[in-house]
């Protein structure tokens, strides 16, 4: 996350994403070659490849960046990351894009950052993820639709044991959200 | 051997086949998964979009519970792995994350310092620490007559760089040629298989689902093994709706790679979880395997 080496006058935009991503200033080496647009499974569908979005970074327009699909197309498949010649953490840098835009209430147009806010939820509730609770809360409130037509499949999961009706908490939860609390404090 | 066990959400439910023959091809080895008490949600790919710190900490204070006696921590599921292996890394890399993580853990009485525990995932516990001549040593049953598609998934092999090649793995591909088994040369075998995009976009996950499934029966596999809950449940579970999506008729067993090792041990399908997949697998390999 040090920022000492790069220079002053850079976009501020550029700064504010290095900072608050694990060697995020990686990106000041991109060399705009394209591997990773090329690598990812999911390209095709983004707004915007990595290799343009950080030209867009660069250029300092944080609005267009923040809006758009790119980051919420990213699965965390890390194939981008491990084939990028000048060793940028994209999906890290992805990951935080993801949580600017968030702050800024922006989603792409997709409901990722609703799956994501059910899901952390859930953990800081009980400690473990709880698939139905997901599948319920997150579903119900974001496409009834979607959830109409994954009940066939859902319903065999059950048949099968693969379903948990209720949720595990874990017995130190006390513990965990002391945990959480304090990192939360830390991380503002 | 002891290992400390991390089992994660998924193996509690969902990938109940996973564990049941996890722990039955431990006991055939003769290795003890010793789990974390009270261990907690490693946070999947969800917890890293909300906040970094956070989502590390409770990370983190999973690896502080590994017992003082024990250095290794097996995760099954790709992953959790991920998560516990890049924290651990950053840990020692990034000393001012490393310090906020750990007051964090301070705020629950823990504490964690970056390395000392080394993280693995499960079929490099078994490919490396007993390797071919563990495992030929343990065979009952030869998987002559089966071919399989080996899928390594995303996160064991990325973006870690240690265990096997990131883009090219082989350590499943060698473990079943091992066994008898004839593995096909798999192209999309480190591909994802879409992840949580399922819940988000199925036009999208279904088409990397389709990918898969469809490389597999291109190269007449007659099933595919895997490592992941998360990938198990994408390939097997929404196999029927990725039929309908891609208007072809799917029927590709996705079984977890621990199963079909229990089985040329010798041990029983039922204490293997089979049964829990929803594209039957059993009937493929009572009629393939010789």
């Amino acid at each position: 996350m040090s920022v000492q080496h790069v220079a002053e006058g850079i976009s501020p935009f550029l700064k504010e994403l290095i900072e608050d991503t694990p060697k995020g200033e990686r990106i000041m080496h991109c060399l705009q070659c394209g591997s990773c647009g090329g690598s990812c499974p999911n390209s095709a569908d983004m707004d915007h490849t990595p290799r343009k979005l950080f030209a867009m970074i660069m250029a300092n327009q944080r609005n267009e960046v923040l809006a758009a699909n790119t980051q919420w197309c990213c699965v965390s498949c890390y194939l981008c990351t491990t084939r990028c010649p000048q060793e940028i953490p994209i999906t890290d840098l992805m990951y935080a894009l993801k949580r600017m835009a968030i702050a800024e209430g922006k989603s792409g147009g997709t409901n990722a950052p609703a799956l994501a806010k059910t899901f952390t939820d859930l953990v800081d509730r009980y400690g473990r993820s709880y698939e139905l609770g997901i599948a319920g809360l997150y579903h119900l409130l974001n496409r009834p639709v979607a959830m109409a037509k994954m009940g066939p499949m859902g319903l065999s999961m059950f048949a099968k044991g693969r379903m948990a009706i209720l949720p595990t908490k874990i017995d130190k939860i006390d513990q965990l959200q002391a945990i959480i609390n304090k990192a939360r404090e830390l991380s503002k | 051997m002891k290992y400390a066990y991390y089992p994660g959400c998924s193996m509690e439910c969902n990938a109940a086949a996973y564990e049941l023959s996890t722990q039955a091809v431990a006991k055939s080895l003769d290795f003890e998964l010793v789990e974390l008490e009270d261990w907690n949600c490693c946070g999947a790919t969800e917890y890293f979009s909300q906040d970094e710190l956070t989502a590390s900490a409770v990370v983190a204070r999973n690896l502080a519970l590994v017992a003082p006696e024990m250095d290794q921590l097996v995760a099954p599921c790709a992953a959790c792995y991920c998560n516990l292996a890049k924290v651990d890394k950053m840990m020692g890399e990034d000393a001012e994350m490393n310090g906020k993580i750990n007051t964090a853990l301070k705020a629950g009485g823990l504490a964690y310092e970056a390395g000392r525990v080394k993280i693995r995932y499960l079929l490099d516990v078994i490919y490396r620490d007993f390797g071919e001549e563990g495992v030929k040593a343990k065979m009952q049953q030869s998987l002559e007559g089966l071919r399989i598609a080996p899928y390594y998934g995303c996160q064991a092999v990325r973006p870690i760089k240690r265990e096997d090649d990131t883009e090219y793995p082989m350590q499943m591909d060698e473990l079943f040629s091992w066994l008898g088994a004839e593995v096909v040369d798999f192209p999309v075998k480190a591909h994802c298989c879409g992840g949580h995009m399922t819940q988000i976009s199925e036009p999208q996950a279904f088409e990397m689902i389709r990918r898969i499934l469809q490389s597999a029966v291109d190269y007449k596999a007659d099933m595919i093994l895997c490592m992941c809950p998360m990938c198990q449940l994408n390939l097997d579970g929404y196999q029927s709706r990725v039929s309908s999506y891609a208007d072809k008729e799917f029927n590709m067993p996705i079984i977890y790679f621990t199963q079909m090792l229990g089985l040329a041990f010798g041990l029983n399908p039922k204490d293997l979880g089979f049964g829990k997949e929803l594209v039957p697998a059993l009937p493929t390999i009572e009629a393939k395997l010789k």
